[in-house]
C-alpha cells in the first residue's frame, strides 16, 4: 500500500517520493499525482550537490533536513522550494521543532512543512505550534484515524506562549 | 499567591485527560515501554528501584494550606503515608501505582497543581528564594516574574525535547538562596545605571559530573524583555547543545565549549530577532502579575525580641525562660521586613527521618498551621526545610508548642545536621549509597546542640551518586557516594558554596568507609574549632587556610579508640 500520512488534519496518500524510492516507485504506488510527476524530496546533500539541476526539472522539489542542518542554509531557496520535511531521528531528538519555527516565523516559508522520522500522536500539537503541517505517523497511529488525529491537535485549548499558531487563543496577554 | 483563572485550570485538566489516555494506551499494550517513557517522563512519572516515583512541581516553592493538605491526603490515599521534598522546591511520592498516577494528577488539579515538566529533558520547575517578599535585604519580588517564566515554559512546544534538562532560578535580593549560580540559567534582579529595575542573566551553572558556576550573559536585561531572552538562550541551546552524550548535553557544556563570549554572541544575536515579537511584557502585564504576590493584611506591631525576653512592663512569660524555645527561636526564625513579624523555618530534619520528609500528618499539621499564624501560605525550601513567611513575633510560642510534639521543631536550621540530602540507594536506582542511613550516622554522632551552635553555620550536604541532586559539590561540606567493588564508600569535598559567593568543594583525599564518615566529620571540624579565628564561619577557615591542615588531620593514624 502506498505511504499514507497525514497532511493539513486529513489523512491521505503521499504524493511525494523520496528521491531514493525513484526507481521503486511504480511498484510501492508511491507519490501517484493524478497524471502529474510526484513531487522528489532531496536528501540535503544532493540538493546541495544537485540544486541547479533539480530546479530546471519540471517537478516539485523538497528537501529534508537533518537535526544538524541550519535552516538559513536554505533561506535564498525556499521560494522555490514546495516542501521542507524534518527529520527526527529519534524520540529524544527535538532540534526539528526550532527548524520548523525558524522556517515558518523568521523565513517565512509556505509550502508543506513535514516531519519525518520518530513522530507519534502525542507530538502532534507540539509539531502543529511550531508550524508543521504534514506527518508522517506510524501505521498504528494513522490507524486511529482521522478524529484521534484531530483530538491530538486540541490536546490543550489555549497557550501560555506566542508560537506559530491559527486559530489557538493565547493566554498571555501583552499589550 | 498566584492563582489559577479558568484557562489555567482548564490546562491542568487537559492535563490530566492527555495522560490519563496515555497510561491507559500504556496498559494496554497500545505504547511500548520506550514510547511511553517519553511520555512519562514529561510528567515527573519515573519508574525507580521499588515503585513509580512522582515528582510534583511546586512553582518556586509556593503553597497554600489548602495545597499542602491535599499533598499530605495524597501521600496517605495513594502512598506510604509521607512524601519527600527536594532541593528545588518540588514534592515527591516514592510508592504511587502507576495505574493510579491519573487520579493523583487529577486530585492536584483540583487544587491547581500538576506534575507538569518535572522531569525529561525539559524547561523544569522555576526555583526561587524562600524568603521572597520579606526579605529586608531584596530588591523586588522575584515570584511575579518565576509565575510569568512558569506559564511561558508550560508546554512550550519549541522547547519539550530539550538536549537535557533545563534549571532556571530566580532571586531579588544579593543572598542567594536559590543556588542561582548552579543553575542552568540564574536570573538575578538587579538595577541599572539610571536606578531602573531589569535583570542580570546567567547561563551554563550546573552540578552534576561536571560542576561548573554559572557565568554573566548579560549584565542588565530591561524588564520587558525577560520571556524573550530566555527564549533566545533556549533556541540556542536547543539547536547547539550536544545530543550525542547525554553526560555533555547540559548547557554548561555548551557554555564552556563555545566560550562566555561566543555564547553571548550567539544569544544576542538570536535575541535581536526575537525581541520586538510577541514575548515582549507589558506594564500592564506586570502589574498585574504582582498584584497576585501583593503583601498580606500585616497588622501595625511594634518589634519585640520574643526569643529573648518581653517588652519592658509586661507580665513575665514562661516561654522566655524556656531555653528550648529560645535556641529554636534564634535558630528557626529569621528576620522579617515587617515590624513585628518573623519568617519561621519548619526542620524537616529531625535525626533518624530522612531529610525532607514529611509524612501525612505532618503536612496537616503545617497547613493549619499557616492559616492560624501565616495567612495560609507555606514556602518549600531549597535546603529542604518549609517555612511560614509571616508569622506575629507574639504567636512564635505557641507555634513552637504545637510544632514539637510533631518533631517539627528541631533547633537545627543553618547547622551541620540541617543537611541536604538525596533520596539514596533507599530509593533511587541510579544511587551507589544510602545517603538517608549516612545522614542518621552522622546525626547520631553530632546530638548535642550546644557542639553544633558552637560550630555555628555550616551547610553539610550530600548525593548518593555523581548526578549530585544533594548538591554536595556546593556543601561547605560534601560527601558523595561512590561505588567501589559493590562497597558503598564516601568521597569529602570541603569549601563548597551555593549561595552569591559560591564555590566548587575541593576533594580532601581518598573515599572512606561508611562506617568512617562521622569520624572524618569529626576531625574536620576539630580542626576547625582549633583553627578559627573570632567568629569565623567554616566555610571561611577552610577558604583562607585551604584543604591542607584538614587533610592531614583526616588521615593521620587512627585516633586511639
Amino acid at each position: 500500500m502506498p505511504r499514507r500520512l497525514l497532511r493539513d488534519r486529513i489523512i491521505v496518500a503521499d504524493d511525494w517520493l523520496y528521491a531514493s524510492e525513484l526507481a521503486a516507485a511504480p511498484a510501492t504506488g508511491n507519490g501517484a499525482r493524478d497524471g502529474r510527476p510526484p513531487g522528489v524530496i532531496l536528501a540535503f546533500d544532493q540538493w546541495i550537490a544537485e540544486r541547479d539541476a533539480w530546479l530546471s526539472r519540471e517537478v516539485s522539489v523538497g528537501v529534508v533536513l537533518q537535526p544538524e542542518h541550519k535552516v538559513e542554509t536554505l533561506a535564498q531557496d525556499l521560494a522555490r522550494l514546495s516542501l521542507v520535511a524534518c527529520s527526527f531521528p529519534g524520540p529524544s531528538e527535538g532540534r526539528g521543532y526550532s527548524q520548523g519555527r525558524l522556517l515558518r516565523e523568521r523565513y517565512d516559508f509556505q509550502g508543506e512543512l513535514r516531519a519525518t522520522g520518530y513522530v507519534r500522536i502525542d507530538q502532534l500539537f507540539f509539531l502543529a505550534r511550531c508550524g508543521f503541517n504534514s506527518f508522517e505517523l506510524p501505521d498504528h497511529d494513522l490507524a486511529a484515524g482521522a478524529a484521534a488525529a484531530a483530538a491530538a491537535f486540541s490536546t490543550f485549548t489555549a497557550a501560555y506562549q506566542p508560537a506559530n499558531d491559527r486559530g489557538l487563543p493565547q493566554k498571555l496577554q501583552h499589550p | 499567591m498566584y492563582t489559577y483563572d479558568i484557562a489555567d485550570k482548564l490546562l491542568v485538566r487537559e492535563r490530566v485527560a492527555q495522560f490519563r489516555d496515555q497510561t491507559r494506551r500504556f496498559l494496554a499494550g497500545e505504547l511500548s515501554d520506550d514510547e511511553f517513557r517519553h511520555l512519562r517522563l514529561r510528567n515527573g512519572l519515573y519508574l525507580q528501584r521499588h515503585a513509580p516515583m512522582l515528582r510534583v512541581a511546586i512553582p518556586y516553592g509556593v503553597l497554600s494550606s489548602q495545597q499542602l493538605r491535599t499533598l499530605g491526603s495524597i501521600a496517605r490515599r495513594y502512598d506510604r503515608g509521607y512524601g519527600h521534598f527536594t532541593t528545588r522546591q518540588n514534592i515527591q511520592y516514592n510508592w504511587p501505582k502507576l495505574e493510579e498516577v491519573p487520579d493523583i494528577l487529577a486530585d492536584l488539579a483540583e487544587v491547581e497543581m500538576h506534575a507538569i515538566q518535572t522531569s525529561g529533558n525539559c524547561i523544569r520547575n522555576t526555583t526561587s528564594d524562600h524568603l521572597a517578599g520579606i526579605t529586608p535585604d531584596e530588591l523586588d519580588d522575584p515570584r511575579p516574574w518565576c509565575e510569568l517564566i512558569r506559564q511561558w515554559s508550560t508546554f512550550h512546544p519549541e522547547f519539550a525535547y530539550l538536549p537535557r534538562k533545563f534549571k532556571i532560578a530566580v532571586t531579588g535580593a544579593p543572598q542567594d538562596r536559590a543556588a542561582s549560580l548552579v543553575h542552568d540559567v540564574g536570573v538575578h534582579i538587579v538595577r541599572g545605571r539610571d536606578g531602573e529595575l531589569g535583570f542580570e542573566i546567567l547561563a551554563g551553572g550546573g552540578l552534576g559530573r561536571t560542576p561548573i558556576i554559572g557565568q554573566v550573559v548579560r549584565d542588565f536585561l530591561p524588564r520587558e524583555h525577560l520571556l524573550s531572552y530566555l527564549e533566545a538562550v533556549l533556541r540556542v541551546y536547543n539547536l547547539e547543545g550536544r545530543r550525542d552524550n547525554l553526560t555533555k548535553a547540559r548547557i554548561k557544556i555548551l557554555v564552556r565549549a563555545l566560550g562566555i563570549e561566543e555564547f553571548k554572541r550567539r544569544v544576542e544575536a538570536e535575541w535581536e530577532q526575537l525581541r520586538d515579537r510577541g514575548l515582549r511584557i507589558g506594564p500592564q502585564e506586570i502589574e498585574r502579575m504582582r498584584g497576585f504576590f501583593a503583601p498580606p493584611p500585616y497588622r501595625h506591631l511594634p518589634d519585640i525580641d520574643a526569643g529573648a525576653g518581653q517588652p519592658a512592663g509586661d507580665q513575665p512569660r514562661a516561654d522566655a525562660a524556656n531555653t528550648e524555645f529560645r535556641a529554636w527561636y534564634r535558630y528557626n526564625t529569621v528576620a522579617h521586613r515587617v515590624p513585628g513579624y518573623r519568617a519561621v523555618y519548619i526542620s524537616l530534619k529531625k535525626p533518624g527521618v530522612a531529610p525532607g520528609d514529611a509524612t501525612d500528618s505532618q503536612m496537616e499539621l503545617v497547613a493549619d498551621l499557616a492559616e492560624r499564624y501565616s495567612f495560609g501560605e507555606i514556602r518549600v525550601t531549597h535546603t529542604q526545610n518549609l517555612l511560614l513567611a509571616d508569622v506575629e513575633q507574639g504567636d512564635a510560642f505557641a507555634l513552637w508548642q504545637a510544632l514539637k510534639p510533631a518533631g517539627l521543631a528541631t533547633p537545627n536550621i543553618g547547622t551541620l545536621t540541617d543537611m541536604i540530602c538525596c533520596p539514596g540507594l533507599d530509593f533511587c536506582s541510579l544511587a551507589n549509597a544510602g545517603s538517608i542511613e549516612v545522614a542518621k550516622i552522622i546525626n547520631e554522632r553530632f546530638e548535642d546542640f550546644d557542639y553544633l551552635y558552637d560550630l555555628g553555620e555550616i551547610d553539610l550536604k550530600m548525593s548518593g551518586c555523581m548526578n549530585a541532586c544533594g548538591h554536595h559539590h556546593v556543601g561547605n561540606i560534601g560527601i558523595l557516594g561512590v561505588d567501589k567493588g559493590g562497597e558503598e564508600w564516601y568521597q569529602i569535598t570541603i569549601g563548597g558554596a551555593a549561595g552569591a559567593d559560591a564555590s566548587l568543594g575541593t576533594v580532601i583525599g581518598p573515599s572512606v568507609a561508611k562506617a568512617a564518615v562521622p569520624e572524618t566529620l569529626a576531625r574536620l571540624l576539630e580542626v576547625y574549632v582549633q583553627l578559627r579565628e573570632p567568629e569565623e564561619r567554616f566555610l571561611d577557615t577552610v577558604r583562607r587556610l585551604g584543604v591542607k591542615p584538614f587533610k592531614e588531620r583526616v588521615y593521620a593514624a587512627p585516633a586511639a579508640a
